[in-house]
């Protein structure tokens, strides 16, 4: 086990520890960096989308995992940002202009949603953001003259000076890759300064942040104007991805599988949002690969335990009758957030840290060490 | 005139249901602080129970009715045991993404056995009218205020004058208290989800020949259900009711007197309000946090 030994506070906020994150790191950037030439096209499409996801957990969890307010809304947020995309591009407008554009839209919207936050608590606050979400849907099918409505809006090929950047390339890959780098390591920079420390203390109690001199209202306000802004730079990119917008995308479905990703990746580290999109973003083409394989399997299965040939044949029918069923991937994805809200509360990347601490403890590992605390008489009602 | 009165009739029997529904959320919630984001889908199950029994087992109404409403209070109870009890206790919004979950489930798993299509179940008050002057009324919107009143009722009986009830209300003030006085605590929370259930149930049922059953019913009645518990604010029992007939009558009027789109939108801009207004609801009680 390493013992970093902190001389002053500088060293206490590194944004790398040790020379270890710098090499680990550094490869996971050149393998992301080859992985478009050596990946099938499919798997790169699934790797923007990765890039997409990941980029709106990151802004979900600044609000949700570091300032401890929920949202169910956050579909409402890419769908401005993707809006305002498609929208400014009608007139020509270059991407830079508005991908920023779409961000700060998004954001000034976030603050204009913070403000009525501000009274509101835990089961509330998920109501009011809901709501929110709903308003904004109805809305974007409503004002046909600004977003024709239920047809839905073509997005045009991004181009960058002068450069197509058709959303199947490399070069729109490599766009996404960046933006995700800039927004985690803006959100790093963010959570080590006193901005960032402040919204760990409301969540962690708000009666005691206020007690400290933090200007609660102010940075729940900051909270969600950021978390929307980083939510509407990943709208654009997404209308881009996607080249065609319309409002029955942007549903309350949409913001729980936001929710689901920082909920399964673990909402207490950014580490969490990454891992959480992988997963995602990856579960379908392996639920393709399990309907496609996995009858076969089984059957094998079934006949090296000396099932008959008949018998093999009715197993693997039945199973693929089972497997290619309507709605097989809403039933596997409550299954698994059921279970990782019971088992895994800490999501994969407290599973990772648990695995990292079992070898560095080696014999000493005890079970404990992440053990949830239960608190019975402590009501969320009154605060 | 009278179509305001056609329209308010409507929209009160709406507004039962979406009562019905929220006074899940309001038991459920008031007894272990737990907000059940699947008490519609376990209204629309009820409704495919009912389904079964009615229209594919050929049972009378009343017999399937309360099949219905015995089987998802057990459904209800095993619920509670397998999904909500190991994690009480833990932070509100893993206990929220939870029942989120169990409701993608039960969307799915109903798709899957009894398809996507929409079903009808027969009742007593499917055809007929009541007529009274000119005001035509129909048998099945009646049936539903009805029910409502006389399950309110019950539950207020319930509540206030049997022991097991103040053991509720007892365990919904302090869980830890009421254990130390000999409340078995689990056992209680475990019947007032089976309660919620069967509540939820009724619900569906008295439902259906409004709106015909699918499995997606829950998701959307279950979420006009929410602007109708917090109008009345969360943890009041008649409050659901009022709130949810409230909605129900703001939905419908907006349905018949605004351009279209203000019907879906307006339930929501009402609850907005009332968080901003008044976050307490009509019928809560404010606290603050002790520190």
């Amino acid at each position: 086990m390493r013992f970093l030994f902190k001389t002053d506070y500088e060293d206490d906020i590194k944004l790398f520890p040790h020379s270890g994150y710098i090499v680990s790191y550094g490869l996971l950037l050149a393998l992301l960096a080859i992985a478009p030439f050596v990946l099938s096209s499919y798997l790169v499409s699934q790797l923007v989308f990765v890039c997409i996801y990941a980029t709106v957990g990151v802004g979900l969890m600044i609000l949700t995992g570091f300032t401890g307010q929920a949202s169910l809304g956050h579909a409402a947020f890419l769908a401005i940002g993707a809006y305002t995309a498609a929208f400014l591009q009608q007139f020509n407008v270059p991407f830079p202009v508005y991908f920023l554009a779409g961000g700060l839209l998004t954001g000034a919207v976030g603050a204009l949603v913070g403000f009525p936050a501000l009274r509101l608590q835990g089961i509330y606050l998920v109501i009011a953001t809901i709501s929110f979400a709903f308003i904004v849907e109805e809305v974007l099918a409503r004002w046909e003259s600004v977003t024709h409505g239920n047809e839905g809006m073509r997005v045009k090929t991004l181009s960058l000076f002068g450069q197509a950047v058709p959303q199947n390339g490399p070069a729109f890959y490599f766009l996404c890759l960046g933006v995700l780098i800039l927004t985690i390591v803006g959100t790093l920079n963010l959570l080590r300064s006193p901005t960032g420390r402040a919204f760990v203390a409301i969540r962690d109690s708000e009666t005691a942040a206020r007690s400290m001199g933090v200007n609660v209202s102010l940075y729940k306000v900051k909270s969600f104007a950021i978390s929307a802004a980083i939510t509407g730079f990943a709208g654009v990119l997404f209308a881009h991805k996607l080249s065609f917008i319309s409002p029955e995308m942007f549903t309350l479905q949409l913001s729980i599988e936001f929710i689901i990703v920082i909920l399964i990746g673990g909402t207490f580290s950014l580490h969490g949002a990454v891992l959480g999109a992988i997963f995602l973003v990856m579960i379908d083409p392996f639920l393709t690969y399990l309907k496609d394989d996995l009858p076969g399997i089984i059957a094998g299965i079934a006949a090296a335990f000396g099932a008959g040939q008949a018998t093999a044949a009715n197993i693997q029918s039945n199973v693929a009758a089972v497997a290619s069923a309507n709605g097989l991937k809403g039933a596997i994805y409550g299954v698994i957030i059921v279970l990782f809200v019971l088992f895994e509360p800490l999501g994969l990347y407290g599973r990772w840290l648990k695995i990292k601490l079992f070898f560095q403890l080696f014999p000493l590992y005890k079970r404990a060490t992440f053990k949830r605390q239960k608190i019975y008489v402590k009501s969320e009602r009154n605060r | 005139m009278l179509d305001f009165v056609q329209q308010l009739v409507s929209g009160i029997a709406l507004g039962c249901v979406y009562g019905l529904i929220a006074l899940g959320f309001v038991l459920v919630y008031k007894a272990t602080e737990v907000v059940n984001f699947a008490q519609g889908d376990l209204m629309m199950l009820g409704g495919f129970f009912a389904f079964t029994f009615i229209g594919m087992l050929g049972l009378n109404y009343w017999l399937g009715f309360a099949g219905a409403i015995i089987a998802m209070a057990a459904f209800g109870m095993l619920a509670e045991r397998v999904v909500v009890r190991p994690i009480l206790g833990y932070p509100q919004f893993s206990i929220i993404m939870a029942t989120i979950g169990l409701g993608y489930f039960l969307r799915s798993v109903v798709g899957m056995i009894w398809g996507t299509d929409d079903f009808k179940i027969d009742t007593p008050f499917s055809q007929g009218v009541l007529r009274i002057g000119s005001l035509v009324l129909a048998h099945d919107k009646l049936s539903v205020i009805a029910a409502t009143i006389i399950l309110c009722a019950l539950l207020y009986l319930f509540f206030n004058r049997t022991t097991l009830g103040t053991a509720m209300r007892a365990s919904s003030e302090n869980m830890l208290a009421a254990y130390y006085m000999g409340i078995p605590v689990k056992r209680v929370v475990s019947i007032v989800w089976a309660i919620s259930a069967a509540v939820a149930t009724a619900a569906g049922v008295l439902l259906a020949p409004i709106t015909f059953i699918h499995s997606n019913v829950g998701l959307v009645l279950g979420l006009k259900a929410f602007p109708a518990a917090v109008l009345g604010g969360f943890g009041s029992i008649p409050g659901a009711v009022v709130g949810g007939v409230l909605i129900g009558v703001i939905e419908s009027m907006a349905g018949f007197y605004l351009p279209q789109g203000w019907k879906d939108v307006a339930p929501y801009i009402v609850l907005l309000v009332v968080l901003l207004l008044k976050p307490e609801g009509l019928f809560g009680i404010h606290t603050r946090k002790k520190v």
